[in-house]
């Protein structure tokens, strides 16, 4: 019983580290490359869920849901980024305050096409079930959830460290006057990073609308959590990302079963542990 | 300076005379203002003085709140208790979210924070024994300070006026003073202060704290205020909300913070009483503040004067 408790809590708390991961892998980029602390990354998230939930009540078809989430986000990512963010280059309180605006206005958005309710995004027979696997049980979804932050991880790695695109980005997140200096377009790829992790947040919100469900203040509760992620990990570093998704995660779901009235601060004190030894966090430069 | 402080000697006559003739509605949303005033204007001494955006602002206040609302509920402290208690764990939180903070510059610091903004939040939401979770505490009596009783309108709206009246003063002969000027220097060039020999980072560490104590301050009076204190008084749309109030007024000007407050505050209730829509409202403002206002109202003033 004893040693069921432990794998089985380690797994939740994996597999959430894994929804998390495809949450904050994006925040993560978009900051490295453009130093935007984006306080509508939540919105991302929640919004990509009622799209998904939307797009998989009336086609039925899951994998639509998915697709249909992370494109119309990564879409208001795009729109976001290329008419109000780019005018404020630099200006950091100004980009904080501006995105800050758009999660009001995406929170109250959604409020109204939605309504207050909370939903599940419907997932498909294949995914739902338990198997067993040494006398613990495991959901599948949560497998699936694994399995796909995986792949999206090991995807962003070999596009990051394989491709030119990659190359370039990685050129931008080091020095983006530098790269700019070399011929790269930055103000593109700023766009292209900003949309990706737009739409990545999405795919994370539809995914996680399976488990954890859709509803109002979604975006404002992971939020957070996608912070401390990247804190931890190191801004703009995606080996970061994977160790403070996971690290997040475990913490979040072990504080929460063994000391459920201080769980948030079982997640929040180890990151000022680490802050306090490492300022940039694990993986990050400065 | 002698101009400026009789314009606010002026401002505070006239809110003290029109206070006793307001009906009841405005003066409770003016003494809101008065607190929530505090409040931004302890952030713009972050700010606009040290360049430091905050982005966790409503843990000081929040503690604060929650020390009166546990402390008059549970153990009936009196109002100088409550004060000295409330500003003093206010404080003390401060001191050691500094020590994690200060060490970050720029977007570092705005994300730190904000997650330590965060651990307050948690424990207020599910340290259930001590703070009731999300139902908040309810039933914070009114004061009395002195053998007087500020129960109704009136005399809490005094009180709150004097409270803002002497944290403005304190906050400003703070700013003015060889520490603030020292603080001006920090936010126009680090290096160059440490170069002329400033301890740059207690400069800076002194001054988050103080403006933790501020917060706090503001966060024991809003306690008595509303009767009720909750999780939502420490979250994080509370905190960014006190940071837009400090955009809007214009950032490094103190008093500009209050007006930005006050706008806030009543736009806010006059908004929700005609459309649920408020938050779409807010959403706009940060927009339309940061695109055509990014000096704030008193900015955009003294823009024009010159």
């Amino acid at each position: 019983m004893r040693t069921e408790f432990w794998i089985a809590q380690a797994f939740n708390g994996i597999s959430y580290g894994a929804l998390l991961f495809l949450l904050a892998s994006g925040l993560s980029l978009i900051f490295g490359v453009m130093r935007i602390v984006n306080l509508a990354h939540g919105s991302y998230f929640m919004l990509g869920g009622y799209v998904g939930l939307s797009v998989a009540l009336y086609t039925k078809s899951y994998t639509l849901a998915l697709l249909a989430g992370a494109v119309a986000i990564g879409l208001v990512g795009i729109g976001m980024e290329r008419l109000f963010l780019r005018r404020l280059r630099g200006e950091v309180l100004g980009q904080v305050l501006m995105t800050i605006g758009f999660a009001l206005i995406f929170q109250d958005l959604a409020l109204l096409i939605w309504g207050g309710d909370p939903y599940t995004v419907p997932i498909p027979k294949m995914l739902s079930g338990t198997v067993r696997f040494g006398g613990a049980a495991f959901p599948i979804y949560r497998i699936f959830i694994v399995a796909v932050a995986f792949v999206v991880g090991l995807a962003l790695w070999l596009a990051l460290d394989r491709t030119r695109a990659g190359a370039m980005i990685r050129a931008a997140v080091d020095d983006a006057e530098m790269a700019g200096g070399v011929g790269i377009n930055v103000p593109r790829v700023s766009l292209a990073v900003f949309a990706l992790g737009a739409a990545l947040a999405a795919l994370g919100g539809v995914i996680g609308g399976g488990f954890l469900g859709v509803y109002p203040g979604a975006d404002f509760e992971v939020l957070p959590y996608a912070f401390v992620v990247v804190i931890v990990g190191g801004l703009g570093s995606l080996p970061g990302a994977v160790a403070g998704s996971l690290l997040v995660g475990l913490l979040d779901n072990f504080g929460k079963a063994l000391f459920p009235e201080l769980s948030y601060f079982t997640l929040f004190a180890p990151m000022a542990i680490i802050l306090a030894i490492r300022p940039t966090g694990l993986f990050g430069r400065v | 300076m002698g101009r400026r402080a009789l314009l606010a000697a002026a401002a505070l006559a006239v809110l003290a005379l029109v206070g006793p003739v307001l009906p009841a509605y405005p003066l409770t949303l003016l003494t809101q203002a008065l607190i929530v005033g505090i409040l931004a204007m302890s952030l713009d001494l972050l700010l606009g003085y040290s360049g430091m955006p905050s982005l966790g602002h409503a843990a000081y206040f929040g503690v604060g709140a929650y020390a009166v609302a546990i402390m008059t509920t549970e153990r009936q402290v009196g109002l100088i208790g409550c004060l000295v208690v409330g500003i003093l764990l206010a404080t003390l939180t401060a001191a050691v979210f500094g020590l994690l903070a200060i060490r970050a510059a720029g977007t570092y610091f705005l994300m730190i924070t904000l997650a330590l903004g965060m651990v307050v939040w948690g424990l207020a939401f599910r340290w259930v024994s001590l703070t009731k979770g999300d139902n908040g505490i309810s039933g914070v009596p009114r004061p009395t300070l002195l053998g007087l009783e500020l129960i109704t309108a009136v005399p809490f709206f005094y009180f709150c006026l004097v409270s803002a009246a002497v944290a403005w003063v304190l906050m400003g002969l703070l700013v003015v003073s060889p520490f603030g000027l020292g603080l001006r220097g920090i936010r126009g060039s680090e290096s160059r202060m440490q170069a002329l020999g400033y301890n740059v980072w207690l400069h800076k560490y002194v001054a988050f704290v103080l403006s933790g104590a501020f917060a706090g301050f503001a966060g024991t009076l809003w306690a008595y205020y509303n009767g009720f204190v909750s999780p939502n008084d420490v979250q994080l749309v509370t905190s960014v909300e006190t940071l837009l109030m400090v955009a809007l007024g214009g950032p490094g000007t103190l008093i500009g913070s209050m007006l930005g407050a006050g706008l806030i505050v009543f736009l806010k209730n006059f908004v929700s009483v005609y459309t649920k829509r408020w938050l779409l409202i807010l959403g706009g403002v940060y927009i339309g503040v940061i695109l055509f206002a990014p000096t704030g109202i008193v900015g955009a003033l003294r823009g024009r004067r010159r």
